[in-house]
């Protein structure tokens, strides 16, 4: 059972890495025509990343995905919700799901902060930047960012808003911010946005998208179950650049300081 | 011998701190406010033992590994000078990683459902995959395209935000003409694009060619490919939404 799962996880590994290895190679091969620089190295390393990244999601669906979807829909249950309420169902608050919004932003600080491509963007950042972008920094920031972004999307799941009105909204947000924030951090706050939703952050959240829509009353999954993701890739873009934005301000209020 | 086996264990402690908040938040919530027991505590902590052994070797082949390679493929690229192979391999890279992605199947196989409910199609299985693979070769092409404009935007160091507001732009405006079912699947299908491993070889390219072109520096212009990559696929999801209804 458990070892069928293991292949499974580790042929999908191998099926995703296929199409890089061949073009990478073929390129190599082909167009550059020169032997790669300490082969055996790069192969051992590739080996790594195929390992480690199916031995991550088989431990992830061992131990924390079927915890957090069980919970994603204890908590939008309505005999959960409506525990302590003694109105009928049908006339709801949207006040009344505070938990859900909490374990949304929970999740999407905490799976955000053990998102493996967002650690791959960090590291790079930080080598970059001569360690002047560090990388707890930015992970935290953008963090906080798909906090937010699930969070809010959660309640606009709950109101039933119409989705582009808040993304249109945060274009606006984002850029407004463009213009002030300090020039270096602008590429990598954009990039920030597309590295948070991958293997941890995806699952769990579109579970408690799905499990939402479901069970607001007055919802339809097909349309007002998507665009959580969305919130999660616009929301750490804005985070990141007011991460820069206040750690240039105080640089700048600790140099007028020290002048005087 | 004594070093490495250091370096391991610092690796380690380190997946550890990664993982700490995830554990936190699942125990807290289901004890204090769902107020049920852990169920499988021994399942669960083969689990997270495993998840920070892979955490490790995953960061470890990345060094070694996959950005190395995708560094050095930038230089040697660049150094060849040959404008047409470095777009080509671009293109490769984004159209051959985005293909096959399997959480892009996923939305895709859903979307048509969703198609296929609201009477956009017809009901019919061909039907619905056909309009599911058009979904994917057309997402795949929306990134094969953003890498390929990444890519010239670091050759001629154009500004990258006036690009990004540009799409943003061509997004709201797509937004008012596109089918109201297929708005929240372009919306996901920019994040869904992006899987753990194109990542970082993304980012290597992009880090790789900024420094190895004089004038441009790998901080400000080498990231932003994957912003690209995720604003592109929304714009071509509501073409193929248009057209496709």
């Amino acid at each position: 059972m458990l070892w069928n799962e293991v292949w499974q996880t580790l042929l999908g590994t191998l099926r995703d890495v296929l199409p890089i290895v061949a073009i990478v190679g073929g390129f190599q091969l082909l167009v550059i025509r020169r032997p790669v620089a300490n082969l055996r190295r790069v192969l051992v390393g590739i080996v790594y990343v195929v390992v480690g990244l199916a031995l991550f999601l088989i431990g992830l669906e061992q131990a924390l995905f079927p915890l957090g979807r069980l919970m994603a829909t204890q908590l939008t249950d309505p005999a959960f919700i409506y525990a302590g309420l003694e109105q009928a169902a049908g006339a709801f608050h949207w006040s009344d799901y505070y938990w859900v919004y909490a374990f949304a932003a929970a999740m999407g600080f905490s799976t955000t902060i053990a998102e493996p491509s967002l650690l791959a963007v960090a590291l790079k950042a930080q080598k970059v930047s001569g360690g002047a972008i560090g990388m707890w920094g930015l992970r935290i920031a953008v963090a906080i960012g798909v906090a937010v972004g699930v969070s809010l999307g959660t309640y606009r799941i709950v109101t039933g808003l119409p989705l582009h009105y808040f993304i249109i909204a945060a274009y606006i947000v984002v850029v407004t911010q463009t213009a002030f924030a300090p020039r270096l951090i602008i590429p990598l706050a954009y990039d920030s946005g597309g590295v948070t939703t991958s293997t941890v952050t995806v699952p769990l959240i579109a579970a408690l998208g799905l499990g939402l829509a479901e069970t607001v009353p007055g919802r339809n999954v097909l349309i007002d179950g998507f665009g959580l993701i969305a919130f999660a890739c616009l929301f750490p873009i804005m985070s990141v650049m007011a991460y820069a934005q206040i750690s240039e301000y105080r640089a700048r209020r600790q140099r007028a300081g020290s002048g005087e | 011998m004594i070093q490495s086996l250091r370096a391991l264990g610092r690796a380690l402690v380190g997946s550890m701190r990664d993982l700490l908040p995830v554990v936190v938040v699942v125990v807290f919530f289901q004890l204090a406010v769902l107020q049920q027991p852990l169920p499988n505590v021994v399942q669960l902590l083969t689990g997270l033992l495993m998840v920070v052994l892979g955490l490790t070797f995953f960061i470890n082949g990345l060094e070694i590994g996959l950005f190395p390679i995708g560094e050095s493929l930038a230089h040697a690229l660049a150094r060849k000078g040959s404008l047409f192979w470095l777009i080509a391999f671009a293109f490769a890279l984004g159209f051959g990683t985005t293909v096959a992605e399997p959480a892009l199947i996923a939305v895709a196989d859903e979307a048509a459902a969703v198609a296929a409910e609201a009477g956009l199609i017809g009901v019919s299985e061909e039907e619905q995959i056909s309009y599911a693979l058009g979904l994917r070769l057309t997402v795949a092409l929306s990134v094969g395209c953003a890498i390929v404009l990444g890519v010239l935007r670091i050759l001629k160091g154009w500004p990258i935000h006036w690009m990004i507001i540009g799409g943003y732009v061509l997004v709201v405006i797509m937004t008012s003409f596109a089918p109201r079912e297929i708005i929240g699947i372009a919306y996901d299908s920019g994040g869904v694009t992006t899987s753990t491993i194109t990542v970082p070889l993304v980012t290597a390219l992009g880090v790789g060619l900024a420094s190895s072109i004089r004038g441009r520096n790998p901080l400000t212009d080498g990231f932003g490919l994957i912003a690209f990559a995720s604003l592109t696929p929304m714009i071509f999801v509501m073409v193929y939404g248009m057209v496709a209804h």
